[in-house]
């Protein structure tokens, strides 16, 4: 079944000048057309100012698209009646840890969104304990979000979103503002997520080592999506990919400079596992 | 003019239950023109240690030496001191305030007494070098793209025509193609200035390129110092801390592991394409 | 400095007077407040004295840390004293120069400083017991029935709530945006004021913008996760008053009566030693 449908999405952003006349007109998504299906794991890339995020918002029904549709869980955004029932069937994570965590105890973040929902009390303890155990957080339910480390606030978020029960999760960007070892949790509790719960995920990101456990990529510029496939598939063409402000994972760079050079290795090599057994078989 | 940084130790809010040892004992000679890659986790205490550089914190214990001066001094002049050794802040862009960006940039320089007419001339050359173009000169800095107003930021403390450059974190939060931009920058500003830079970074791979000597930081100590080469030989140490090395480092690692002759001390991406093939070519 | 302020911090122990319905402590808290303005007397001092002590005992929080608060009055406290001693007029007891001390002035002096000092440690111990959630929920319950007459009472708690939240972010934020420009030779501290004024302008500037992105950004997420105002919420934490509400209560009703009565008939004065 498709959880998220897109048809000529296109969104428009009006500049305007300081005196409020229109100066010109963006289009920050342009004619997007997507299908992604439960239990996906996708991965947008693209660099700053590609869409990426105006695409993302309107997976929550934040941004309501100038022409086009989307359809979410089956739902047209559009349709004022179901927006709820669209933002608790796709969540959404952002960048900035801080500004998205609304409690001032851990637990009590994660019970925020079941409590506008209207969820009962006994439910919603159960809800916020399974979530912060699904993140690995649940040692900390009783910590203030300020002592916390980027990394672990960006999981209480998540957990902040899925103790909604949602059917998708969208994630613009939450490794943006971390440090690697917060990166690695962080991408290592969406996989799992993914995994063990079975709920499709969405994550935007311009690190191209976070998306090589995607079941499909899709390379987003100037609002519209430029490449789509595989990881491999995409991490092979590496030219392609530079000319959007891109780069692929250093091991890929590197096995391709040696085909280039003549070593006959597989093309879009991803990890260094990888890498290193084509070369046991080449050099030993 | 040379930087000697004898026994320092900073303790955070000393003798109550808080109290947090921020640095232990740094011992450091940061000679002339270096080229230097600060790294360590969030938390190592690198960020503490660049502010006590320019005077910005206090040392509990322990003397900072510029050109043989004690900076702590009474008599010191602290403001001349921040103009030569110049900050650059985490997302320095989150500290424009002017109206245009040609006025941002003549803030430091003003700040320092000179003349208006030197004041503009500075400004000028330090967009100039940052490869700022003429046309965003009078605009707002807000309405600058990410990566622009960055540059921008950076010319604010270009302009005060720092002896020692450092940066924390100057490619936090950009994409690929943005990161490789600034790093070029530095690059470019440590040759043409002839000024010493030390880049704070917890990437490896970022830095490796780039510098000439690698501290690294662990739990408020310097772990390791010296030469990229020499840093990256101790693959185990760094990973106990959680610190990776260069992905072309691990790869010809592992090739060591498995028998072959390679240079194990490979830390760029030319250098490791060189011995491979060499290798790959023998074997033909 | 700003880390004396114990008013406002929550001190994490589990005490009988942590578990209180954070209702019943606001009530209590009040009712201690307004005895502290009845009588200018020292018998209500000292029955205020006995339930502050029993309070502060059963509430596990170190005395210590009680009193740290007060570092930072210390200083307010001290000119106001000293004000109060020497520019009251009355009946002067020593005089020297201009100044005369009299009695009026050590009894205005004493009621001032005493009354002060009472308030912070009072309040501060309910905050130090408290979560600030907990507070704002007890705001919330407490100030309900002004809902009938269209304040927007949930609304209210929500923004005190937030603003909780981000005000030691936003100090961090200060603190680093200081630095920042200090690094490009900015000076805060020094010059006159009409200076000092304008070196703030590099300061506030990138702080207002900061704010208000983040401002942004929450209310992104707080839409994101499907919050509509306070109708149809439920509650994580409903407030419940229970067996031990009903003995705080009898307690703060034997306290405020032994205040109005004892306060009255057996009034102590402060000058009884000056006759």
């Amino acid at each position: 079944m498709s959880m998220i449908q897109t048809q000529k999405l296109t969104f428009e952003y009006i500049r305007r000048d300081e005196e409020g006349n229109v100066e010109g007109i963006t289009r920050a998504v342009d004619e997007v057309d997507l299908d992604i299906k439960e239990g996906d794991f996708i991965a947008i890339l693209g660099h700053n100012g590609s869409g990426k995020s105006t695409l993302a918002k309107h997976m929550n029904a934040i941004l309501s698209p100038t022409e086009g549709t989307i359809y979410v869980a089956g739902m047209d955004t559009r349709d004022d009646e179901h927006i709820w029932d669209i933002r608790k069937s796709a969540g959404m994570v952002f960048q900035n840890p801080d500004n998205q965590i609304i409690g001032q105890i851990v637990e009590e973040d994660v019970g925020f969104g079941p409590e506008n929902m209207g969820v009962p009390t006994e439910e919603i303890w159960k809800r916020v304990e399974e979530s912060l155990k699904a993140v690995g957080m649940y040692a900390y339910r009783k910590h203030s979000p300020n002592k916390l480390s980027g990394g672990q606030k960006q999981r209480v978020s998540i957990a902040g979103v899925l103790a909604m029960h949602p059917k998708c999760i969208v994630l613009d960007e939450p490794t943006a503002m971390l440090d690697p070892q917060g990166r690695k949790e962080v991408i290592r509790a969406v996989r799992a997520l993914n995994q063990v719960e079975k709920i499709t995920i969405i994550l935007i990101t311009h690190y191209m080592e976070e998306v090589v456990y995607a079941d499909k990529v899709f390379v987003m510029d100037k609002g519209s999506i430029k490449m789509e496939g595989t990881p491999k598939e995409i991490f092979s063409q590496v030219e392609k990919l530079q000319n959007l402000r891109l780069t692929v994972p250093q091991v890929t760079l590197l096995a391709e400079s040696l085909r280039k050079e003549g070593m006959p290795l597989s093309k879009g090599i991803l990890t260094v596992d990888e890498l290193m057994e084509e070369l046991k078989c080449l050099l030993l | 003019m040379p930087i000697i940084i004898n026994h320092l130790n900073c303790i955070y809010e000393a003798g109550t239950v808080r109290e947090v040892k921020a640095l232990k004992d740094i011992n450091l000679v940061i000679p002339d023109g270096q080229f230097i890659g600060l790294i360590g986790h969030t938390g190592s205490g690198k960020s503490s240690l660049i502010q006590h550089l320019n005077g910005l914190a206090k040392p509990t214990e322990g003397e900072i030496y510029f050109n043989g001066e004690d900076i702590n001094d009474p008599d010191f002049d602290k403001k001349k001191l921040r103009s030569q050794v110049g900050l650059v802040f985490q997302y320095p862009e989150h500290q424009l305030f002017e109206v245009d960006v040609f006025s941002d940039v003549c803030f430091g320089p003003k700040n320092m007494g000179l003349s208006k007419k030197e004041t503009q001339l500075r400004a000028y050359e330090a967009l100039k070098m940052v490869g700022m173009e003429d046309e965003y000169f009078y605009q707002s800095p807000f309405d600058l793209s990410g990566g622009q107003k960055r540059r921008a930021a950076i010319a604010g403390v270009i302009a005060m025509k720092p002896k020692v450059l450092i940066l924390d974190e100057p490619t936090a939060g950009l994409d690929p193609k943005g990161r490789e931009e600034i790093l070029n920058l530095i690059k470019s500003l440590h040759e043409q200035m002839e000024i010493t830079v030390i880049l704070v970074s917890h990437s490896m791979d970022d830095v490796a390129d780039y510098v000439e000597r690698i501290i690294v930081m662990n739990q408020g100590e310097v772990f390791l110092d010296d030469t990229p080469k020499e840093v990256f030989s101790h693959q185990e140490e760094l990973e106990q801390i959680g610190l990776t090395v260069p992905t072309v480092t691990d790869v010809m690692r592992r090739c060591g592991k498995l028998g072959l002759s390679v240079d194990e001390q490979v830390t760029t991406l030319a250098d490791a394409k060189k011995e491979l093939l060499g290798l790959y070519r023998q074997k033909k | 400095m700003l880390k004396d302020i114990t008013l406002g911090q929550y001190y994490q122990v589990d005490s009988p007077i942590h578990r209180l319905d954070p209702r019943t402590k606001l009530i209590g808290t009040m009712v201690y407040i307004v005895t502290l303005f009845l009588y200018r007397n020292l018998t209500i001092y000292l029955i205020a004295l006995l339930f502050l002590a029993m309070v502060i005992k059963s509430s596990k929080v170190p005395l210590s840390f009680i009193l740290r608060g007060l570092k930072a009055i210390v200083i307010l406290l001290f000119i106001t004293a000293l004000f109060n001693l020497f520019l009251t007029p009355g009946e002067p007891i020593v005089s020297f120069w201009k100044f005369h001390l009299t009695k009026e002035g050590i009894s205005n002096a004493f009621f001032l400083c005493v009354r002060l000092i009472f308030l912070i440690i009072g309040s501060s111990l309910m905050t130090l017991t408290t979560t600030p959630n907990q507070l704002t929920d007890a705001l919330e319950s407490l100030l309900g029935p002004l809902k009938k007459i269209k304040v927007p009472v949930h609304e209210i708690a929500m923004m005190m709530s937030i603003a909780l939240r981000f005000i030691p972010i936003l100090m961090e934020e200060t603190d680093k945006i200081m630095k920042a420009q200090m690094a490009r030779g900015a000076e805060f501290d020094s010059g006159k004021l009409m200076k000092k004024v304008k070196a703030l302008i590099p300061l506030l500037v990138p702080l207002f913008i900061s704010a208000f992105r983040r401002a942004n950004d929450l209310a992104m997420a707080m839409e994101a996760r499907c919050y509509q105002g306070g109708e149809g919420r439920t509650k994580m934490k409903p407030l419940h008053y229970g067996m031990r509400d009903g003995l705080a209560f009898l307690i703060i009703c034997i306290y405020l009566t032994a205040a109005v009565v004892l306060g009255k008939y057996f009034a102590l004065p402060l000058l009884f030693f000056l006759g």
